[in-house]
């Protein structure tokens, strides 16, 4: 659509504006200013420079949670992926199967994040869960409480089943915008299944393919609530993420400094990632 | 009959593909669903595929118990309110981008992305701090005005995809017709993407409703949201996982009653606004 | 209510300044050349200048950051690098 230009427009912008600028700028703002102060009693600041910044890039305990967190979303991408797209390619494309898949698929996605965490804490137990328990009873010697293996495995599989339906249903958009008469001219030109999907469906679903990877490595980059209940970022610190880390550091101990020098670091490595996600999503939308 | 025919990997065994992952995603929740209706004699010693000894008592200790019951009475006042500011704040700006360029326009727009991406935890410290300054720890508008970091852009780019779709000849001989723009707005405008209206208020409530570390971080009483409250128990000893199990169903309904409603666009809200 | 709680000191608050007044100064070079000058750079996608602003802010942070981390606490110099970095920004991007 052409757009005309109009600087009065930033009125209609104002109370988003002015919204934002109490919960983003004010808050951020705060954050740089206690990132170069150290405090001891209520209100009463010291100047620190950059030793907060130097402590955080020298902390062997922030990059291992960074490490851990880019290692679980490599994880998660890897497996959220592929398994998407198969779903979301054998998903009925018309009847009754249609609303009952969406609808059952979607659940996971409107569950609460620390139930989703409550539902996967009980389920791997092994005295009262069935995933746990059955384990158990297969001779398998799982316990996400104490072995750090055992942990991320739930923490993964609690992932996957969270956030999978989400890919499906953006490759399933994708795929129900294919007007029929493409599959038609495949099928007359006798292709496989193999090149129907690299040639037609692949290319058609480039787009909410590349907005499904972005979201699920952000989302899965800023995980807080379900890992915290259900391991509470152990055992040791095996699971803890950066988010886990900043929150104990913040809110836990009190230690406005360092944590406000942490979220810096986290916020520019998000800021960062933003733009890409905005930069390829507005560019894709151009060539649309 | 050709028109029938699509492609489907051999066998014809496509329906299993999504009747295993269905199965996969439900077993975890009928887990918690048969946990309710037990008592905690029954969860902790025998194991049992379903209820052996049917009872409500743990949705009776929730709906009489008010530490339980005003969980979700907070939750539902903090989502309710950020749900309208979300959403009227966001109506006037999302028409502003789908109809004008102004200065530093593409440049707000990604400003909003990065409140939606910033992780909460990053803004944990700095709410507490500030609403405190203004007095506002543990009331519900200091958590419905915290949630407005992601969803009043959320809010913002959803509305706006819908608004796109309007076609512009419309804005133009409504204001050819004498309409002013506030009456343009509300009497022809907003009826037209009424559904738009719908999808984005579902995705603010439902945001709003998930997320549990700012709610947890800024309440301490009188507005306590129900998923703090569910957590205090599990870190309490001696467990009562009959109620645990209760209170988390009941905050699956809310969800789970709608949700039929906006199936068609839930891609949609997650992939904001951009499917 | 006071504004104590944010702690504001002299170099975060002429760092917030140099910030705005960055901002006020595109947008009167936008008010006096409008379009933002789009072309299309070394990153091969297209960029205004209020884009090369951006990456030339976000580079200076993390150019920063590194400084920090590998060399040590003097950051003047990294600070004469970002310099040096956005003019290239501006100049190739």
């Amino acid at each position: 659509m052409e757009k005309t230009w109009n600087n009065k427009a930033w009125f209609l912008v104002l109370p988003v504006l002015l919204l934002v600028a109490f919960s983003a700028a004010i808050p951020l703002m705060t954050v740089v200013n206690y990132s170069v102060q150290d405090t001891f009693g209520n209100n009463a600041f010291f100047w620190a420079g950059t030793d907060w910044f130097d402590d955080i890039l020298h902390s062997a305990r922030f990059w291992e949670a960074l490490q851990r967190n880019l290692l679980f979303s490599f994880i998660i991408l890897a497996i959220e992926i592929p398994l998407g797209i198969f779903i979301a390619l054998n998903m009925p494309k018309k009847g009754i199967g249609v609303p009952v898949c969406l609808v059952l698929m979607a659940l996971p996605l409107l569950i609460p994040w620390n139930v989703v965490g409550t539902i996967w804490q009980v389920f791997g137990r092994v005295d009262i869960g069935l995933l746990g328990h059955t384990l158990a009873a297969l001779g398998i010697d799982y316990n996400y409480v104490r072995d750090p293996l055992d942990a991320w495995i739930t923490v993964v599989v609690m992932d996957v089943w969270h956030w999978t339906s989400l890919v499906v249903l953006l490759c399933y958009a994708g795929l129900v915008s294919i007007p029929d008469a493409y599959y038609q001219a495949a099928k007359i030109d006798g292709a496989s299944r193999w090149s129907v999907f690299r040639y037609i469906q692949l290319p058609k679903m480039k787009r909410v393919l590349l907005i499904a990877v972005l979201l699920r490595f952000m989302d899965s980059f800023m995980i807080y609530t379900e890992p915290f209940v259900v391991t509470g970022g152990g055992p040791g610190n095996s699971t803890t993420f950066l988010s886990i880390d900043l929150v104990k550091t913040a809110v836990g101990q009190f230690d406005l400094g360092p944590a406000a020098a942490m979220s810096i670091v986290y916020f520019l490595i998000i800021l960062l990632l933003s733009w890409i996600f905005y930069t390829v999503m507005t560019s894709s939308d151009a060539d649309n | 009959m050709a028109r029938t025919i699509k492609y489907k990997p051999a066998g014809n065994l496509s329906w299993l593909v999504s009747t295993i992952y269905i199965i996969f995603l439900l077993l975890p929740i009928y887990w918690l669903v048969n946990m309710s209706f037990k008592e905690n004699s029954e969860i902790t010693g025998a194991f049992s595929l379903w209820p052996q000894n049917p009872t409500l008592r743990n949705y009776m200790v929730i709906f009489t118990d008010p530490s339980w019951y005003n969980g979700y009475i907070n939750s539902i006042i903090y989502v309710a309110l950020n749900t309208t500011i979300s959403v009227l704040a966001a109506l006037p700006a999302a028409y502003a981008f789908s109809r004008y360029r102004f200065l530093g326009d593409k440049h707000l727009f990604f400003w909003l992305l990065t409140n939606r991406m910033a992780p909460p935890a990053v803004f944990a410290l700095p709410f507490f701090q500030l609403y405190s300054a203004f007095g506002l720890i543990d009331t519900h508008i200091a958590v419905a005005l915290a949630h407005c970091l992601f969803n009043v852009p959320l809010a913002v780019w959803i509305l706006e995809g819908f608004m796109s779709g309007v076609p512009k000849e419309i804005d133009e001989t409504a204001y050819i017709d004498g309409y002013s723009f506030p009456r343009f707005f509300v009497k022809i405008f907003m009826p037209l993407i009424a559904s738009g209206i719908g999808v984005a208020a579902f995705f603010c409530f439902m945001f709003s409703w998930v997320e549990l570390l700012l709610a947890r971080t800024l309440t301490t009483t009188a507005a306590k949201p129900i998923s703090a409250i569910m957590t205090r128990t599990v870190s309490a000893s001696g467990m009562d996982w009959g109620v645990l199990a209760a209170a988390g169903v009941l905050t699956i309904v809310p969800g789970a009653l709608v949700i039929y409603f906006v199936r068609n666009y839930i891609a949609k809200g997650f992939a904001l606004g951009r499917v | 209510m006071s504004f104590s709680w944010m702690a504001w000191t002299l170099p975060t608050a002429l760092f917030f300044l140099t910030i705005l007044a960055l901002l006020i100064g595109m947008s009167v070079w936008e008010y006096f050349a409008p379009g933002g000058a789009p072309r299309v750079g070394i990153l091969r996608f297209e960029t205004t200048r209020g884009d090369r602003l951006f990456i030339s802010l976000l580079g200076a942070a993390f150019i920063h950051l590194a400084w920090l981390g590998l060399i040590g606490p003097n950051l003047w110099w990294a600070l004469a690098l970002a310099v040096v970095y956005a003019i290239g920004v501006f100049r190739f991007v």
